[in-house]
Order: structure tokens, then sequence, then C-alpha cells
């Protein structure tokens, strides 16, 4: 491949949403990421494109014109049926060369940071990961980036001032959900991609899911229960799946309950975990340490049980609650059983009760 | 086989802290450690090696007192390593970092060549994982990232076959060598170090590459080889203010009591 070089009498415009799918389903944060991308667009006055890359895939394009595309390009072809570091690689960079995009976002997925850094290697761009904030300065018109580091102890705001596209990654749930207008349409490009098998090092052979009591999709979850070190071992772990279960809610952790094997990396919230922004976060026995606040702060309503009172969470909880947890715990587990729940009581629909 | 494994030394952020008046971070005393999951990845070269047969270096790119940490990879099996520093590599970005260290591989490639690269999924400092599949693109190895088994390596016919871990389960996939692989935790247990490695590390000399050894292109490390540029850093800002409802002076029952009005207020019940 030839050098990648920003040539500065190229112009480059609009704002590229690569959107992640896997066996024609879209991974949920390209949609949150057309969300953002379209305010990103208009703050720049140009265009919001996406990029989607399979086989099969030609019906996806009403969904992304929905949530805000201006623009979808489409590469339907065999050798991009299962995503691979190599082929998803060619095509993009090889789409970002010929349509100069100013802008670059991927979702923060397994499969964006593997991808994401591959293609800014190989058009030699900057690259961003895991930004929970973007903007466009309004006197330079660059994208400011704003991410955490140091393991979540500071935010640093980043620009790419030179080189294009200026790329970042976003982890899921960071940005909301844009509302989908099915009427919404835009320009359809679909374009080849000359890359036969046989120049792949790579084949998928199997795939195998998390059987059910593991496969825990925690990101997804209206209520979470966490527990920390607190919770002091696999017993205690037993008594929050109960207030989870009374909640309506799944079971997650932050670091130590994971290393010490209480509990599965899957449940793990946090820098090196997962993001979650419930409604409800009921943080167990957690201190509230930077690295997994970062998980979690984005929760709407955070309440905290610790028997510290200076325990970092408290700063970040709505409702804190300083005792002991294996008291607490079960007098709250005790004292929902008696509670009537609304129905549809998380959903944004009321439900309306005949007499 | 002959593997090259990238270790960091990082600060401890597990320990870091934030100074409640000036909001800057405290680092003094902050122990450096080996980056937990390169950690790891020194472990499985040194199982591959065990397996197949052949010889493990470690490289860091850092400071002088980098050598720490590879004296380390050295107690945990590494044959040799290499320190990878000059003063001109600092303020180097992920992009500018993935050149030095590839123009390192490439080095010790040209003296023997290397099979496979294996790093750590992430730094905990810079949390970006993006500089392993860098290295990966400068030199055309097949990039295999969160990898969690290597299930088989097969020398002759230059295949590897590795078992990814992705969101929702498991995935294996083949690839053809030369490969470089990032690992996660989950790979494996790091091993106490038997005695002889920790006699040998502690009188370990790690090979010096710096600029000129490498040949580097000026243009291309550092701030100036750095597409990304901080334009501030902040502390995070606080959420806005909540409430202890209940301190140490309510009963559990009480406290229990009080907190589910606040949820039903909430109409989160």
């Amino acid at each position: 491949m030839t050098e990648h070089v920003t040539e500065s009498t190229i112009e480059y415009k609009d704002v590229w949403i690569f959107v992640e799918q896997e066996s024609g389903q879209i991974n949920p944060v390209a949609f949150e990421l057309l969300g953002e991308g379209r305010r990103l667009a208009d703050d720049l006055g140009q265009k919001l494109a996406a990029v989607i890359l399979g086989e099969a895939i030609d019906k996806l394009a009403g969904d992304i014109f929905a949530r805000g595309a201006d623009k979808v390009i489409i590469v339907d072809d065999p050798v991009l049926k299962d995503y691979r570091t190599y082929p998803y690689c060619a095509a993009l960079v090889e789409l970002s060369e010929k349509y100069h995009p100013q802008v670059l976002l991927m979702g923060a997925t397994i499969l964006g940071r593997d991808l994401a850094s591959a293609v800014a290697t190989e058009m030699r761009t900057g690259l961003t990961a895991d930004c929970t904030e973007l903007g466009i300065d309004p006197e330079t018109k660059l994208l400011t980036q704003t991410r955490p580091a140091f393991g979540g102890n500071v935010m640093a705001t980043i620009l790419c001032k030179q080189v294009r596209p200026q790329m970042s990654t976003v982890r899921p749930r960071v940005f909301k959900l844009p509302p989908a207008d099915c009427d919404r349409a835009g320009e359809l490009i679909n374009e080849t991609m000359a890359l036969s098998e046989d120049e792949v090092p790579t084949k998928v052979l199997e795939f195998t899911a998390h059987t059910s009591h593991s496969n825990v999709e925690i990101e997804t979850a209206d209520v979470i229960v966490a527990g920390g070190r607190g919770l002091g071992g696999e017993e205690g772990f037993e008594l929050l799946k109960k207030l989870a279960d009374a909640l309506g809610g799944e079971v997650a952790a932050s670091r130590p309950p994971v290393e010490m094997g209480w509990v599965t990396s899957d449940r793990q919230i946090g820098q090196t975990g997962k993001t979650v922004r419930p409604k409800l976060y009921v943080a167990v026995g957690i201190s509230g340490a930077v690295q997994h606040a970062v998980g979690m702060q984005g929760s709407d309503i955070i309440v905290a049980i610790n028997k510290d009172p200076e325990a970092p969470i408290f700063k970040l909880a709505t409702y804190g609650i300083v005792g002991n947890l294996f008291e607490v715990v079960p007098a709250l587990i005790e004292a929902l059983a008696g509670v009537v729940r609304t129905s549809g009581d998380l959903s944004c629909e009321t439900v309306e009760n005949d007499g | 086989m002959n593997i090259v494994v990238c270790v960091k030394q990082v600060p401890d952020t597990t320990q870091v802290r934030i100074h409640a008046e000036t909001n800057t971070l405290i680092r003094e005393g902050i122990p450096s450690i080996v980056n937990p999951y390169d950690v790891h990845a020194v472990e499985a070269a040194v199982a591959v090696k065990e397996s197949v047969g052949g010889h493990v270096t470690a490289i860091t790119m850092g400071p002088p007192q980098a050598r720490e940490a590879l004296k380390e990879t050295i107690s945990l099996g590494a044959d040799d390593a290499v320190l990878i520093s000059d003063r001109a590599f600092a303020g180097s970005d992920t992009l500018a970092t993935g050149y030095i260290l590839s123009e390192a591989i490439r080095k010790l490639h040209g003296e023997s060549p290397i099979d496979l690269i294996i790093c750590g999924k992430q730094s905990i400092d810079g949390d970006t994982a993006q500089v392993g599949p860098g290295i990966a693109q400068r030199l055309g190895f097949t990039q295999l990232t969160y990898v969690i088994k290597i299930r088989e390596i097969d020398v002759p016919a230059r295949r590897i076959v590795v078992e990814r871990q992705l969101e929702r389960g498991h995935q294996v996939v083949e690839g053809q060598l030369p490969a470089l692989l990032t690992v996660v935790k989950e790979m494996n247990e790091v091993r106490y170090a038997p005695l002889p490695n920790l006699i040998k590390a502690a009188k370990y000399e790690p090979r010096l590459f710096d600029l000129e050894s490498l040949g580097l292109d000026r243009s291309l490390i550092g701030l100036k080889g750095s597409p990304t540029t901080v334009r501030r850093i902040f502390a995070p800002a606080p959420r806005a203010g909540g409430e202890i409802i209940a301190d140490g002076s309510k009963t559990a029952a009480e406290a229990a009591a009080l907190l589910i009005e606040k949820l039903q207020a909430e109409k989160l019940l």
C-alpha cells in the first residue's frame, strides 16, 4: 500500500461513522454514534455518512438513514462476511482515501478496538480511544476528543491538528440512542472490494457463544446491583443476587471480586471491564475508586451502601447509606417484598389501568 | 520459535490519587510496575517456548528506569531483553510509539527472524490498546487481539490457531505466521519466578537501542511524530450532589424503608 499522506490541497469533509454489524445485526453503538455524529456534522456544516461492510447487508441501509445518516456507503462482499482485521482495514482505508472524510468514528467494542488502530496506523493518522465527549471547536473547527486517562483519574482533551481523518472510538452507551425516523432517506453508495480470499491471512474457524448462566448482558440491564471487596466472598454475592432479583436487575462487580474469583469477569464494571448506564445502579461494599467509577458514573440514579462514610462512592451516589451491608441488604430485600411494583415501571411508556 | 514480548512500565494507577485541593495527580510514592497485561504476555511467550522450543526476547520503550521492568521479564523466564530508550522518544503518541517499537523489532528480525510478537491487550495508564495493532500493521504481521488461548502452533506450516475472547463468546481463528497477539488476563496464571531466574534477573543488563542505533526518522518520533496532541488535562467533574439518607445512626430497617421511599419517588419501583 502506498504511504498515506494527508495533503493540504485535498478537501477533507464529512463525518463518517463505521457501522459495526454481525450476521446482519447492527451493533447499537453505531446508532449512538450516528446520533452524536449528526450533531458534529451540523456543527461543521457538513454531511454525516456511514460505512458498513459485510455480506448480504444491503437491507440495513434503511435503519442507518433512520438514525440520521445523509449517505450510506456499503461494501457487500463474501470476503467481508465475518469480521477480520485485514479485509476490513483494507476496505476502510481504501474508502477513506477515495472520499477523504474529516472525521471517522467507531464503537470501542472488541471489534472496533481491533480495527481502529490498524486503520489509523495504515493512514498514519491520530486516533483517540474511548472518548467520553466529542465536540467541534468553534474557532479551529477541529474535533475535540475528551477521554479519561491514568486509569480514569484525569480527563484529557486531545486534538489531531494536521492529519486526516481525525479518528476516535467511543464505548457503547456513552452516547444516547437517537430516535429513529423511519421515513428518512439518503444517498446510497455501493462500493466494491478487489480483495481475494487468498490474500487474507486469517480464517474464522468457529464461534462458541457463552452459555446462558455466564452470558450476562449487564450492559443493557436497567437495574444493576454491583458488589465490591466488602462482600467478602461468594456468599456475599449470593446475597446480592437476592437483592438484584427483588429489584429486577443484574448482578455485577468491581475488579477485586472478579480477581478473587467470587464472580465471573463478564460482570466486571470499570476501566478494565464494562461501561454501563442503567437507570439504577446499587453499589454495595464498593469503595468507588476512579477505575470503577468510570464504568458506571453515567448511571441515572446511584445508590451506595458502604460502612465507610469516607468512601469515595458517596461522592458519586444520589442516595447513600452508611452501614453494614450484611444488615442493610437483607433489610432491603425484606422491605422490597412488601412493595407493590408498578407495571412497566422501567420503561418509557406509562400503562393506563382500567378501573 | 523466535518470540518478542512487548512490555511497558507503568505507574500503578490503582494507587494514583487526585490531590483534594489542587486537582492534580499525586504521583510521588506511586510504585512502577510492569503493566499487568504484559506480565501475562511474558508468561504466554514462555509457555510457547516450553511447548515448541525457541527464544523469548522482551522489549520495552521507556526511560532508563524501565530496565527494572525488563529485569522482571527475565525473572519470569524471558531469555533476554532490550531497552529502547532515548530522550528524543519523549512525547510520542501511540502512532509514534508504534513506529519506534516496530523499528526495534525490525532490527531484531534482521538478526534472527521473528515468528511471534505477544503484547498485553492494553496498558493501564494509556488504556488505548492501540500500540499492538499498530506494530502488526507496520510489520505486516497477522493481527490477533483479545487472545485467551493458543490452541495450536504449527511452525513448519506457519500456522497458529487461537481462541479470542469476544463480548458474547469465544471465537477460534486460524492465522498465518508471523503473527502478533494481544492477550487478556484470563490467558494464564502467572507463575512464581524460580530462584535461578531471580538470580539471573538481578544481574541482568538489557541491550540498549537508541535513536541512532535504530536509524529512526526524527520527524516520525516524539512530539513531532505524533499526530495527536493533548490540549488540556483536567479532573473529572464530580457528579451533582447526592445525599446520605442514612448514616450510622439509623437502623438497617429504617435505612431500607427510606431508600424504598426515594426509589418510589424516582419511579424506579
